[in-house]
């Protein structure tokens, strides 16, 4: 079995895999965030998707959401893997595993990897439209950056 | 040597996913002006960059052998 915590893959996701990682006997919780790929945004329809990453930033990445998580909340163990490809709908493109002695604070972690994924991993979708494709710019929709960069937290840019 | 890294639309504009330019001592923000002259289609003045997988301002300096990837907004999750 694969025991790295972070994962950029391109073959369908193993839920259970992600979780073993993250088992502990310490663990009270297990919190499982599992991200598919749906048919209709906002009306439009989209026939399948394609991810692509930058696989050795994004795994730099993962490691530091986890350090983020592991300052806030000290027992949290979190594995995430990534999906790359050609993506139908309903297929799951991301699974995030969070373990914590307690309940509230495995849902707190996990909501915070997958907005922290959504700020800085890079990875891009690009949708396939029922009229035409398109690289999705940001969780908005919107191509640029609104104020020219992704919200880093400063410390990136030291570690 | 340097190595740039270019993805998702902005790979297609150019057609190249990887570029070797002889560019070591400017900064990412020389890079881009560079890289619009050289490929007019192409707009980076609102990327992000990335200097060997961390992020980078446009004032950091390239050296030989470093690998630049310019980002767009990402939409992975």
């Amino acid at each position: 079995m694969n025991t790295q915590l972070f994962e950029i893959v391109d073959k369908p996701i193993d839920i259970e895999e992600v979780k073993q990682k993250v088992v502990s006997r310490n663990a009270g919780a297990i919190t499982l965030f599992i991200g598919t790929v749906r048919e209709l945004t906002k009306g439009k329809k989209t026939l399948h998707l394609e991810y692509q990453a930058y696989p050795a930033m994004a795994i730099k990445m993962f490691k530091q959401i986890s350090k983020e998580i592991q300052e806030r909340w000290p027992e949290v163990k979190v594995a995430i893997t990534h999906r790359v490809g050609h993506l139908e709908i309903t297929d799951i493109a991301v699974v995030i595993a969070v373990s914590s002695p307690h309940r509230k604070v495995a849902y707190e972690a996990n909501e915070y990897a997958i907005d922290r994924i959504k700020q800085i991993v890079p990875i891009w979708k690009k949708e396939y439209w029922e009229d035409g494709t398109e690289w999705i710019g940001d969780q908005l929709e919107n191509v640029p950056y609104p104020k020219g960069n992704p919200p880093i937290k400063k410390e990136i840019f030291h570690d | 040597m340097i190595k740039i890294l270019l993805f998702a639309h902005l790979q297609e504009a150019i057609g190249e996913s990887e570029l070797r330019v002889d560019l070591s001592g400017h900064t990412v923000g020389q890079i881009k002006v560079w890289m619009e002259n050289q490929y007019p289609k192409l707009s980076l003045q609102q990327m992000m960059a990335a200097v060997n997988e961390e992020f980078a301002e446009d004032e950091v300096i390239l050296n030989d052998g470093d690998t630049l990837a310019f980002i767009p907004p990402i939409s992975g999750g």
